[in-house]
């Protein structure tokens, strides 16, 4: 691969809209401020531009992206560019028929998250009853003959049962498992003295995910990511910013990352006024953070500044409130205590749930 | 299901359900991309991710290499076809084809 910047993926949020409230939802605080500004049309144009520039994913998300009525149009539109499809769904309101129609258009891949193993520990992460469904939607993907992966975001209410996780998976006959842990940014952050776990129960976990790639290789690809919370090295967020990745939001804002708008001081175009490639390739907005000029020291020296980028610009703003902050994550960087502090808390956590809600957003 | 580490020279590999193989005019490579990922075939790769559609034996696939790019030995061709597609067995990638 060459390090020309080249965006692989899009990530289309194509609403915020979202019959489940999680505690960890990666949509920005102010989620119910950004309408489905962008039409059919629109988004068909944006997958074109993106083909264009060299884009071959493309993530159909959101919030739930099946609230959206033309979600057929848009696959087989996807799928003319020859774009392999991933619909990342709840599932919640999917219907057998409809999937049908999905594949039929084209369609790639099927995730469908799940926040636990029993109905009453999704429904506390979720703020909705949806445990049974999703498993049915689930059983739909593969009798439908798509590939299926099952994504569960990981924390210290469900990490204990990530070998239950597993097994689930497996009944499930998944293609694909991912084990992520929580990115604790938005309402992760808000949430994080209810969801940060004991480096105990995360080495456990880790140890038994291990186990079953080793058991299930060629038949189950498991993926663990680890929270960058315990690695005292920052993850390569992204795959750099502007590197990899294009995510458009909702409302057309054309981001490299999808809490980039978060971060003050940097403007970013509207996929609706200006075309992709110029945005890609001028926008001050993607031009802040790529390459290396803008590091502080200690990353401006450091050896695996090429492997991490210097980390989660996010990440950095919103603990220290210096976006060009080394990535607290870093055991090298100046806020790494603000880490420690946190890992020392998940010592003594709370069991206090802020569910995604348009009046949360304005109390946290 | 099947175990694809046992891949023989009488399997009829297939490329798996969640891949699908496309030309990438940038890098004028084939890309075999699968959820959230993508591998840069080279050439040699392509063509034999092009012959895993569960109607080729392992060993009709190297004989189609090794005419292809004679003067290489059978034998080395076997050799890379078949740690390439076992490679792709342990990522799911291919599968066995099912009778």
């Amino acid at each position: 691969m060459t390090e020309e910047p080249r965006p692989y993926t899009l990530v289309a949020e194509l609403t915020y809209r979202c019959p489940l409230r999680c505690v960890y939802c990666s949509n920005p605080r102010d989620f119910a401020r950004h309408g489905d500004a962008l039409g059919t049309d629109d988004w068909l144009r944006v997958f074109r531009e993106a083909e264009a520039l060299g884009v071959v994913q493309l993530n159909l998300t959101g919030g739930e992206p099946l609230l959206r009525d033309d979600l057929e149009p848009l696959v087989e539109g996807a799928r003319t560019l020859d774009l392999y499809t991933n619909l990342i769904t709840s599932g919640v309101p999917l219907t057998r028929e409809r999937l049908a129609r999905l594949k039929a258009a084209g369609l790639d891949n099927v995730q469908v998250s799940i926040q636990d193993v029993t109905a009453a520990g999704s429904e506390r992460i979720a703020g909705h009853r949806s445990f049974e469904r999703k498993l049915e939607v689930a059983r739909w993907v593969k009798a439908l003959g798509l590939p299926l992966t099952v994504n569960v975001v990981l924390h210290r209410e469900n990490l204990d049962h990530v070998a239950e996780v597993i097994a689930l998976a497996e009944s499930l006959a998944a293609d694909r498992l991912e084990l992520a842990n929580t990115q604790y940014l938005g309402w992760a952050l808000a949430n994080r003295r209810m969801l940060l776990p004991t480096r105990e129960q995360l080495d456990a976990a880790r140890d038994v995910a291990r186990e079953a790639r080793r058991r299930l290789r060629g038949r189950m690809e498991v993926l663990f990511v680890t929270p960058d919370y315990y690695t005292d090295l920052p993850k390569a967020c992204m795959d750099g910013w502007g590197r990899r990745f294009l995510v458009v939001t909702p409302d057309g804002l054309v981001l490299p990352c999808h809490a980039a708008h978060t971060l003050p001081g940097l403007s970013f175009d509207n996929a609706r006024e200006r075309p992709l490639a110029e945005i890609w390739q001028h926008s001050a907005g993607f031009q802040a953070f790529r390459g290396e000029a803008w590091m502080p020291e200690p990353c401006r020296s450091c050896e695996r500044r090429t492997l991490d980028f210097g980390g989660c610009r996010c990440q950095a703003y919103h603990l220290t409130g210096d976006a060009t902050a080394t990535d607290p994550a870093c055991s090298l960087a100046p806020a790494h205590a603000l880490i420690e502090a946190a890992r020392a808390q998940a010592q003594a956590p709370s069991t206090e749930v802020i569910y995604r809600t348009a009046r949360a957003a304005d109390g946290v | 299901m099947s175990e694809p580490r046992t891949l023989t020279a009488d399997s009829r590999p297939v490329v798996a359900a969640k891949a699908r193989l496309r030309w990438d005019a940038r890098s004028s490579r084939h890309l075999l991309l699968y959820p959230e990922r993508g591998l840069i075939l080279n050439p040699t790769a392509a063509d034999v991710i092009q012959l895993c559609t569960g109607a080729h034996t392992v060993a009709d696939i190297v004989d189609r290499l090794a005419a292809k790019y004679a003067p290489q030995p059978r034998e080395t061709v076997e050799r890379e076809v078949l740690t390439f597609l076992v490679n792709m067995a342990d990522r799911g990638l291919i599968r066995e084809h099912d009778d």
